[in-house]
């Protein structure tokens, strides 16, 4: 436990490195994309982010190791205590989230210099590494903070920089796919940034564990109404839930395939928590589901997702957009599990949240690989792959098993999970729905497998894999849907944790 | 009643004028099809929340936040709106700077900043591959 005067105590007073380690989680990267851009030369800046991005992700089990308990860790810069000053506040659901996104970003930017030089000009590569790290950063911080204004700003780092890094794709549907992303990008962050200042108006306070004590005297205003409706609609926007989706297939189709890895794994991952941390922490289960019933409205529209997402993966022809279409119905599982408001479907929507994390990685890694390969990701192109390059093959075969929710993977310890949570609830037909969803990913994942392996080849087969240091991340990737499938202590444990405390409120965890 | 509601309207003019140009903003980024003009509409959606946050902050007959000798019982506005909005000036400054510089791009790449020119040559686009592939099927089949 620590209260305001404690932690200024403690903050005025010699802290240790140790204690720094919030802040560094995003000074690091932020220090590091100028440097990037100083340094020039593509090999020192790759070099300096896969370090950075490393040193991150050791931080960040640091900090998970350290809040695993449900100690709640308070950083305040300056030494100004809330409500004065901006506090970063790492609790066990954020260190969770943490992990997820510097993992991801390890393991990506790690291959990331293969890819970069086939798609950015050369010279200019240490652009790509810039933007990277700042998108990283906003990632990062929108996570860490413990201040709402701070949120709207890490936000905007991390879309800005998303959008160049979207623009940096191949064909010229790249640019058109980055400006709409920016149209909407926009108007979802404007819309949070309306929502803040409704919520700044009613209690005078921007941080978020004062603003969650001050919220209850006046969460019967209608001002604070729209603040939910402004906020909630905003975040989705990010987050893309079903009819906000529409930047979604375009954006991660034609950006870089690299950069749909890093993306897909973890930017929609990080609206997802933000949403939990407004509607659970900020606003409280009672506002939101009980008297405004979000939770109403957004199990149809999860549903909604996890069919027409699936639906419409079925019919692309194009690899990526494929999975770019299935991560929107993998969001709906997600957002399925916070609109049952209960502990469990939290739960089931953050184990989902790691778990999606790393099967759309090491999906998108794939394609990178057959990008590099045979410079396009068009289904039809794959004919045959199976063959070609069957070690890249495999990976896409056990992540994709693990998107269908084949057990032993980590896409099955999600779906027990939230069907179990559903069935809970006595939602019968909700669990129906969600293995009914399931079969549909059964057809798309097998009409990939069904064209690598299964299409006959004329001419003689040429065996070709990636270079190491794509196939390496991938296997990584996919090797840990396998692991989290076998092993799911980890990911489950944290996650019931995480939930736990959600529950509890802002004011009981800190 | 009518008295109230004008009397209600009259004391919050402000809001009235931002919530205005907030859906002048909006319609604009959605209806228009020129990207130029999309991103203005999205530069007067950011403005107006400038204009919400910076009245918010105002009290009637306040005067700016710094300590004068000799008036201790001045009435001050809060300075805390006015300050995040010098940030989010910065963000949409950078945004419109961002999404200019792609329309650039976008008219280097396909001549037009049109949505709708832009959206039918990508379709023509998509025709023609489909085009070439279905010739080179056929020419695959009369060979076998």
């Amino acid at each position: 436990m620590t209260d305001g005067a404690t932690a200024h105590q403690v903050a005025t007073e010699a802290l240790s490195f140790a204690d720094h380690l919030p802040a560094l989680q995003v000074l690091l990267p932020l220090m590091g994309a100028p440097l990037c851009f100083l340094l020039r030369k593509e090999t020192l800046a790759s070099a300096l982010t896969v370090v950075i991005s490393f040193a991150c992700l050791a931080i960040s089990f640091s900090l998970l190791g350290q809040t695993m308990d449900g100690e709640v860790l308070v950083y305040e810069f300056g030494g100004w205590p809330r409500p004065f000053g901006i506090e970063y506040r790492v609790d066990i659901t954020n260190a969770f989230v943490l992990v997820v996104v510097s993992l991801v970003a390890a393991v990506v930017f790690a291959a990331g210099p293969g890819q970069a030089r086939r798609a950015i000009p050369v010279g200019r590569e240490y652009l790509f590494y810039s933007a990277a790290l700042l998108c990283l950063t906003g990632l990062l911080g929108v996570t860490i903070t413990g201040d709402v204004f701070n949120v709207f700003v890490f936000m905007e780092i991390s879309s800005l920089s998303s959008y160049i890094l979207i623009a940096l794709g191949r064909e010229r549907r790249a640019l058109m796919a980055a400006f709409s992303y920016l149209v909407m990008g926009t108007i979802g962050a404007t819309f949070l940034l309306i929502g803040i200042g409704l919520m700044y108006q009613m209690t005078g306070t921007l941080n978020m564990v004062d603003m969650a004590v001050r919220l209850e005297a006046v969460s019967e205003t209608r001002t604070i109404l729209v603040a939910v409706a402004f906020v909630v609609v905003g975040i989705s926007t990010k987050l893309a839930v079903f009819p906000l989706h529409q930047w979604l297939p375009n954006a991660y189709s034609q950006a870089p395939p690299i950069v749909s890895a890093f993306l897909a794994a973890t930017a929609t991952k990080v609206a997802y928590y933000l949403l939990i941390r407004f509607t659970l922490g900020l606003f409280g289960a009672a506002l939101v589901f009980e008297r405004i019933g979000v939770d109403t409205l957004l199990m149809p529209l999860s549903v909604l997702a996890m069919f027409m997402g699936s639906i419409a993966a079925i019919y692309q022809t194009d690899f990526k957009r494929l999975l770019a279409y299935s991560s929107i119905a993998q969001i709906g599982y997600m957002t399925l599990g916070l609109s049952l408001a209960t502990e469990a479907g939290v739960a089931a929507g953050l184990i989902h949240l790691f778990n999606h994390a790393l099967m759309k990685g090491a999906l998108f890694l794939v394609a990178a690989c057959v990008t590099w390969r045979m410079g396009a990701t068009k289904i039809a192109m794959m004919r045959g792959l199976g063959q070609r390059m069957p070690l890249t093959m495999a990976a896409l075969v056990a992540s994709g098993l693990a998107l269908v929710g084949v057990p032993g993977t980590a896409g099955f310890v999600s779906k027990w999970a939230l069907v179990s949570a559903a069935l809970e609830q006595d939602h019968l037909f909700l669990a129906f729905l969600i293995m009914a969803s399931s079969v549909l990913a059964v057809v798309y994942i097998w009409r990939l497998v069904e064209v690598v392996y299964f299409a006959e080849l004329d001419g003689e087969v040429e065996r070709r894999e990636a270079p190491l240091r794509l196939l390496v991340p991938t296997w990584i990737l996919a090797g840990m849907t396998i692991w989290y499938g076998l092993f799911s202590d980890f990911s489950v444990d944290v996650a019931e944790a995480a939930a736990k405390q959600l529950f509890l409120g802002l004011g009981g965890g800190a | 009643m009518i008295g109230d509601l004008a009397n209600h309207f009259l004391t919050h003019w402000n809001y009235l004028g931002c919530i205005t140009l907030m859906m002048i903003g909006l319609y604009i980024a959605i209806s228009r099809g020129n990207l130029v003009k999309k991103i203005m509409g999205i530069n007067i959606f950011q403005a107006s929340v400038i204009l919400l946050y910076v009245s918010m902050g105002k009290v009637s007959g306040g005067t700016a936040p710094i300590l004068i000798d000799g008036r201790p019982g001045a009435v001050y506005s809060n300075p805390v709106p006015h300050v995040l909005m010098l940030t989010a000036i910065v963000v949409g400054v950078a945004s419109t700077a961002l999404g200019l510089a792609l329309v650039v791009r976008i008219k280097e790449a396909y001549e037009t900043v049109e949505e709708d020119e832009i959206v039918a040559l990508d379709r023509a686009e998509d025709e023609k591959t489909l085009a070439t592939e279905a010739r080179e099927d056929a020419a695959d089949g009369g060979a076998a």
